[in-house]
């Protein structure tokens, strides 16, 4: 008789698949940054048009459907459709924001954005949410291998933005940027960090937020916040961390990568939100040995080789390494 | 006969004569194809279609993609009689640097709407076309020209959905019914009938005639065209590979017909003789 009740007292659980925030407890957020400066930059340009594949909602596009239904056009749940059509559309002079997770986006409709869009250097921004390890529904949400698999595609530019400020910056410029471009968006509350740095988004560079030291963090995504609270926390400990935001990992800013690294005998740690394959860290390696740079030392924090638990995300980013205590962790051991 | 319906007739034999005379620059082609769907080409460029030869990206022109990008050789020959191309150009067909690769690409071709090729692609590129041309309020209209093959994408099903839910009364597919692909029949390969009452399940418009019929397929064009109800129309073409040189026609039908060097000369002499003796007995008759 008392089964209601009991269920009643169960406590909250705490670890929750459903928590998907990467805001950490009374961090600075805002709510919809990428919604929000779509529709600023739809109110200016009004060939910009809204196209997704049943997940307006989910990527803040409802707020552009919201303001121009007339430019909003809803493709169902095929992302096949959404990313040929979305070519179609710029083929007619329109540039269209194709929004959907990133899963989707770039596994399921590889070809279209490869042979559709890429291969005619066409107008299509395309800005796919969940990107990495940003939510708890394990592989088939997780999109751990979305740069490897994007960087292939020649002339796609590609950007991967820490917080909402990169993100509201970044929209108006790969809007303004001819030719397709793949942005890994953040969706709901986003992070405001950057604003506390002197930064401006400026599309295919880096920007050096702090310097130090001991250590340089290359960064791209929110684990660019991650490695400026890793930056706080080791000053404590006298290690001094510089931290090089790379928002746009192509074209990557190879110059000011060389540049960060040559002069200063640092141990370098690359920290993504990706799989240590085919994303930043491989990246910025070649560009250095390219560049004949050799650093003290190199290490990827990324994610590893492998199938990701599913889980609560503070579980998850703990376990991979890239929570701030845990990017701490392995900074501290590689310096030994 | 109408007069239009002679001069599509004269537009088609040009097609098949431009075509084999590509697949003899090279030796090969899909020229089986191209033999099959040069009615409906002629249609399309002889009659169906708005666009200005001397100015390919003419904003008002109709859209015209071909998502089966090995039907090249048979669109070089349309967009020749059409005026976009010139005919000494066909002469390169296939060669290094040539504006005319062996499958269609947009950045190659003036007129070639889309790169295709990756089979499945050309309808929902056309879903986006169309419905940015509405949002333009330009009232041009897309054609996509595709095959049966391309059937099995499931992409194809997804544009299907798409075009009809937005109500694209400016979209167009011709599809070719040649029952061949890489594998085998189609019918064999993946089974696609009935194929008319999908179509009409999916909420499209459907026609389904003989490729060949000329008349047949002017009146398609027409009755896809003037339709007033807001649904995408598509026109299923049965066609005959190698329509227009009977050893072709009965060569074992293949996705790629063989043919051997000496054949192409053949080939054209067939396709010259039976146009003269066409003529000849029009003039009778007339």
């Amino acid at each position: 008789m008392n089964t209601v009740v009991a269920e009643k007292k169960k406590p909250r659980l705490t670890t929750s698949a459903m928590i998907a925030s990467i805001a950490s407890e009374g961090q600075r957020v805002k709510a919809a940054p990428f919604g929000k400066a779509l529709v600023e930059l739809g109110a200016q340009r009004p060939e910009v048009v809204g196209m997704t594949a049943d997940l307006a909602k989910y990527t803040d596009l409802h707020l552009f459907a919201q303001a121009y239904p007339e430019r909003f056009h809803q493709m169902g749940m095929a992302e096949q459709l959404l990313l040929a059509a979305a070519g179609g559309m710029a083929k007619e002079g329109l540039v269209p924001f194709a929004t959907t997770y990133a899963v989707f986006g770039t596994r399921r409709a590889y070809d279209f954005i490869h042979q559709v869009i890429a291969e005619e250097n066409l107008n299509v921004k395309m800005c796919f949410a969940l990107p990495g390890l940003t939510t708890g529904y394990g592989p088939s949400h997780q999109a751990t291998e979305d740069i490897a698999m994007m960087r292939g595609i020649p002339g796609l530019t590609i950007v991967d933005p820490c917080d909402a400020l990169d993100i509201e910056q970044a929209v108006p410029q790969i809007a303004a940027h001819k030719g397709p471009v793949y942005m890994r968006l953040l969706r709901g509350n986003v992070p405001l960090v950057l604003d506390e740095y002197d930064y401006k988004f400026e599309l295919g560079k880096a920007r050096m937020l702090r310097d130090g030291n001991d250590v340089l963090v290359i960064s791209s995504g929110f684990m660019t916040m991650r490695a400026l609270e890793v930056a706080q926390d080791l000053a404590a400990d006298n290690v001094g961390v510089a931290v090089l935001h790379c928002p746009t990992i192509k074209p990557l800013d190879e110059a000011a990568i060389v540049e960060a690294v040559r002069y200063k005998h640092r141990l370098v740690v690359v920290a993504e939100n990706h799989s240590v394959i085919g994303g930043l860290g491989e990246s910025v390696a070649s560009a250095l040995l390219r560049h004949r740079v050799q650093p003290a030392g190199f290490e990827l924090a990324g994610l590893p080789d492998a199938f990701l638990d599913a889980g609560a995300l503070p579980t998850l980013h703990e376990r991979y390494g890239i929570s701030r205590e845990a990017l701490a962790n392995r900074i501290r051991k590689w310096l030994g | 006969m109408s007069d239009l319906t002679k001069n599509l007739r004269e537009r088609a034999y040009r097609i098949r004569r431009f075509a084999l005379r590509m697949g003899e620059v090279q030796g090969q082609g899909y020229i089986g194809q191209a033999l099959g769907w040069a009615d409906v080409l002629a249609v399309a460029y002889g009659h169906a279609l708005n666009y200005r030869p001397a100015e390919p990206e003419w904003e008002g022109r109709d859209r015209f993609l071909l998502s089966h990008g090995h039907y090249a050789i048979a669109f070089y020959a349309a967009l020749i009689e059409g005026g976009i191309i010139q005919e000494s150009e066909l002469e390169t067909y296939g060669s290094d640097d040539s504006r005319l690769p062996m499958s269609g690409m947009a950045t190659y071709t003036p007129g070639m709407e889309m790169s295709g090729g990756s089979l499945g692609q050309g309808l929902p590129i056309a879903v986006g076309m169309a419905l940015g041309l509405r949002q333009k309020k330009n009232p041009a209209f897309v054609y996509v020209s595709m095959s049966d093959g391309e059937l099995d994408e499931g992409s194809v099903w997804e544009a299907a959905m798409g075009a009809a839910h937005h109500r694209l009364s400016n979209l167009v597919c011709l599809v070719d019914i040649n029952n061949q692909q890489a594998d085998g029949p189609s019918s064999k390969v993946l089974g696609f009938e009935p194929l008319a009452d999908k179509w009409a399940a999916f909420g499209w418009d459907v026609q389904r005639v003989d490729g060949n019929d000329l008349p047949a397929v002017l009146k398609a064009f027409g009755n896809a065209r003037d339709l007033a109800e807001a649904k995408p129309r598509v026109i299923l073409f049965d066609t005959l590979m190698g329509k227009g040189v009977p050893f072709l026609e009965q060569r074992e039908k293949n996705h790629f017909i063989r043919v051997d060097p000496p054949e192409w000369q053949q080939a054209l002499q067939i396709l010259d003789d039976s146009w003269s003796a066409a003529k000849q007995t029009e003039g009778a008759l007339a």
